[in-house]
């Protein structure tokens, strides 16, 4: 494991960060914490950084106890959500700055930055300040800067939170492929969970100061530990008293399955190749999502009375388990 | 532990609270301590010394002494001059601001180095000047030199910054929307002003006017060579500090100075008060 | 419609703002463009022999030089102390700090007078709390130029801070995160990183903080004991003169002071609006 946090607490006063998290991090993987804003996960990650100190418990990088340790000392990369860019030094001085710090020779400092602006694609940049830069291309100098120092870790804070969509899911699409070739331990804070499931190998759900679930992007979606979780990675409806997926849902118009319920179309909303089907069940308004065959196949209109019924491929799965892999 | 449903029974998350920066480490520790030694040996020691110089002589020898006939007549004049002066400057001082963030004309940037000066200037030197347009050389034909005229006009030039820069960045920053609005509604350019650009500018109006009331009480330099310094006519309570200094009689001097402190002091709080106001409106 | 009258309320100026303009232009015509003037212009009547005589005079090039001095000393205490607690107040948790930041503002309120007074009955070499101790070690502060720099000191100590503060503020903490997790320890982190990025709050502040303390007469005239040619600085050269009837030697000497005074507003007004952005 590359990172072992054991019994961490934070307060701010009165406010709780973080509540006895305890979490490993294996080494060269991916991992995203995820969370709702708030719920601590920016604190673990400044924990790990030596940003903030833990109240209570310990922090190990590479098998070192690091909780100590100030943030200079650590060799962890980090890279902030609005850059923190060095605005009086060149792109090119930025990337070299944690290695001027280390007095390397000037020879291998220029090979070593050279190299860097390569790989984030800013190698024509190296002269310019930090503001003739669009918000992407600091990120990507940021993390240039991060990396360039060799850290054992990498660590981003929410890196796409202030980009605009277009640019975010181009990064996001970039740091998935950059850490296929650098293959260093790299954890990212993010509240969408979108970009989570899309980029991390492991997710590390966090709400509330505490860990709700650790596991694979699919783990996760398909066995969520408990309705957070479920509610948190996707659209949920319920039905009955069960939490599923409106996609995991299907209608039909003549069944005869005991397991299906009846009830009465009450809304049709077509979104792109998607059809969002609310349906009255006594009290309840459930939602179905179709694909636009299967719901012309159906011949729907609203006041239409039909069954529904979790499909059975998906009831076999899931349902209501214990907590999985929580802590 | 075993995590449930959403539950209820965790403290409820409020917003991140501010932060009042990290605690200090051993080095910024020995930092702070070294600033304030020496803040204090400048500043809090020998201002201590005054006011611990005054109450040494006992409240009948602190009564008499800035009871005296003359230290009560430089006193009442150095705050009844103040305070004209800064009545006048709330006045101009809000309107020379609205000329400078609203307005547009040719030549508004040395309007700007203007009201500077008497800021930069040596306060000797802004007794001289006015002396060159208000004294005996004048060649206007106005000689107010060692009257109480020149104590208002030399209180005037000195504070004119204060309400200007206090104002002026409020101003600036105000949202010309809402006027807008104000005035697609029916609104006169006399009632936006008064509904609702003054209610968002008087506390920096205040905090102006204290500041310029605190400086004209405090001065000194300005009117030695244009008020004349005459006992009970345009002496102020500087001047009356300073001659009891001069005549080595250091306690009165430290009762009057006592006076003075408390009225900066009084107005610190003021100012400080209304700038915790100002900030909070954002 | 509403466009056209949006555009309006920008574009009209009514009688009343010609009115406003022409009351300010004139109130600081008067206030302060026209008596400023005649200082120049008195000093230069006899074209420039008041100036020449002045620096042919050893005891004004020394009270001159005494004033640099002084101020020089004074700029670079106040602009460490300055920097540094600026620091302090902003990045970390003080004990009273709530106190502290209006404190620090109190010399600009404090009348000059009341300052010298202070200093005196703390540093007095006769009745001090502190003096009479310091003058058996072999210090003199007050009537001597310790004593001028101290006061001095005093009186120009918030200009920095109020100029770094805000500054500080506005630039943030990550920058120095991010250098120190690049490595950088504290004294690295200030010098590559904390410093470049307040540069210009610092400069305000050191301009200022010149020209209050090239200018400080008060204060001065109290703790200096005015010994012509030991402790007399310009701005007591300006009374002395005057008083004794040389008006050109005071209107020169006044001169030279405003002329350093104004070169220091026209130095931060004009740097000042580039940083803004």
């Amino acid at each position: 494991m590359s990172i072992e946090i054991t019994g961490v607490s934070k307060r701010f006063g009165d406010f709780v960060a973080l509540d006895d998290v305890s979490v490993s991090i294996p080494s060269g993987g991916l991992t995203a914490l995820l969370g709702p804003s708030g719920g601590g996960k920016s604190t673990l990650l400044r924990i790990i950084a030596g940003l903030e100190t833990a109240d209570t418990g310990r922090v190990e990088i590479e098998g070192v106890d690091a909780t100590r340790l100030s943030p200079q000392k650590r060799n962890v990369g980090f890279v902030f959500q609005h850059y923190a860019a060095f605005k009086h030094l060149s792109v090119a001085r930025n990337v070299a700055f944690g290695l001027e710090i280390r007095k390397k020779p000037k020879e291998e400092i220029r090979a070593r930055v050279d190299e860097l602006l390569k790989l984030v694609h800013l190698s024509q940049f190296a002269d310019r300040l930090p503001a003739q830069l669009s918000g992407g291309q600091r990120q990507r100098m940021a993390l240039a800067r991060a990396l360039a120092v060799q850290p054992s870790v990498l660590l981003l804070d929410e890196p796409f939170g202030a980009l605009d969509a277009k640019v975010r899911k181009e990064l996001r699409d970039w740091l998935r492929r950059l850490h296929d070739e650098v293959h260093v331990t790299t954890v990212f804070v993010t509240h969408d969970q979108e970009e989570a499931l899309e980029v991390a190998d492991e997710i590390v759900v966090i709400n509330e100061g505490r860990v709700e679930q650790v596991g694979s992007p699919d783990e996760l979606y398909d066995q969520p530990a408990n309705d957070f979780v479920m509610r948190f990675l996707g659209p949920v409806t319920e039905l009955g008293d069960r939490l599923v997926r409106p996609h995991d849902l299907q209608l039909l118009t003549d069944s005869t399955d005991p397991g299906a319920v009846s009830g009465r179309v009450k809304r049709i909303t077509r979104i792109g190749f998607e059809i969002r089907v609310e349906v009255a069940v006594g009290e309840q308004d459930v939602t179905v999502t179709l694909t636009r065959n299967e719901f012309l196949a159906l011949d729907l209109r609203v006041g239409s009375e039909v069954q529904v019924r979790v499909a059975p491929e998906v009831g076999a799965v899931q349902g209501r388990p214990e907590a999985v892999g929580a802590v | 532990m075993t995590a449930t449903a959403l539950t209820t029974d965790r403290p409820a998350v409020s917003r991140r609270p501010i932060r009042h920066g990290r605690p200090l480490t051993w080095v910024s520790g020995v930092g702070f301590g070294v600033t304030m030694m020496w803040f204090s040996l400048l500043v809090l020691i020998p201002l201590a010394a005054v006011v611990a110089t005054a109450a040494a002589g006992g409240w009948s020898n602190f009564w008499d002494a800035v009871t005296s006939e003359q230290t009560l007549a430089a006193i009442e004049l150095t705050v009844g001059t103040a305070f004209g002066v800064t009545v006048v400057n709330v006045f101009m001082g809000t309107l020379i601001a609205w000329v400078l963030v609203r307005d547009r004309f040719f030549g508004k940037r040395v309007l700007e180095v203007l009201i500077d000066i008497p800021f930069a200037l040596p306060t000797i030197v802004a007794g001289l000047v006015l002396l060159a347009l208000y004294g005996p050389i004048t060649p206007i034909g106005v000689d107010i030199a060692n009257t109480r005229g020149a104590v208002f006009l030399a209180f005037q030039f000195v504070t004119l910054p204060f309400v200007v820069r206090t104002v002026q960045p409020v101003l600036a920053e105000l949202d010309r929307d809402v006027e807008e609005a104000a005035m697609s509604l029916g609104a006169s350019r006399f009632t936006v002003f008064r509904r609702i650009i003054l209610p968002s500018l008087t506390p920096a109006i205040a905090a102006g006017a204290a500041l310029s009331f605190a400086r004209g009480v405090s001065e000194y330099g300005s009117l030695v060579l244009f008020s004349g310094n005459l006992p009970m006519k345009t002496e102020v309570a500087s001047v009356r500090i300073l001659s009891s200094i001069e005549n080595d009689n250091l306690d009165s001097a430290a009762a009057v100075a006592t006076i003075l402190l408390v009225i900066s002091f009084i107005v610190l709080v003021v100012v400080d008060t209304l700038q915790r106001r100002l900030v909070r409106r954002g | 419609m509403a466009e056209l009258s949006h555009h309006r309320t920008r574009a009209r100026r009514g009688p009343i703002a010609y009115l406003i303009r022409l009351l300010v232009i004139v109130y600081l015509f008067f206030l302060v463009a026209w008596p400023v003037y005649l200082v120049a212009k008195n000093t230069f009547a006899d074209g420039v022999d008041s100036l020449t005589g002045l620096l042919e005079d050893p005891d004004i090039v020394h009270a001159l030089g005494l004033t640099v001095q002084v101020a020089l000393i004074a700029v670079v205490i106040n602009t460490v102390f300055g920097v540094g607690i600026s620091i302090l107040l902003v990045r970390y948790a003080l004990p009273g700090k709530r106190w502290l930041s209006p404190l620090l503002d109190l010399p600009l309120s404090v009348s000059p007078i009341v300052v010298g007074l202070s200093l005196i009955l703390v540093y007095g070499g006769r009745t001090g709390w502190f003096g009479p101790a310091l003058e058996d070690a072999g210090f003199q502060i007050i009537y001597a130029t310790p004593g001028i720099v101290l006061a001095t000191v005093f009186v120009a100590l918030p200009l920095v801070i109020r100029e770094v503060v805000p500054v500080l503020e506005e630039v943030g903490e990550e920058q120095e995160q991010a250098a120190r997790s690049l490595g950088a320890n504290a004294l690295q982190t200030f010098w590559r990183i904390t410093l470049p990025s307040i540069k210009w709050g610092v400069i305000y502040g050191v301009v200022l903080s010149l020209a209050r303390s090239l200018g400080e007469f008060g204060a001065v005239k109290v703790v200096s004991g005015n010994v012509l040619g030991d402790t007399r600085t310009a701005t007591l050269v300006v009374e002395e003169k005057y008083l004794n009837f040389d008006k050109p030697g005071a209107y020169a000497t006044a001169f030279l002071l405003a002329l350093v005074a104004v070169a220091c507003i026209i130095v931060v007004s004009a740097l000042r609006p580039k940083e803004d952005r």
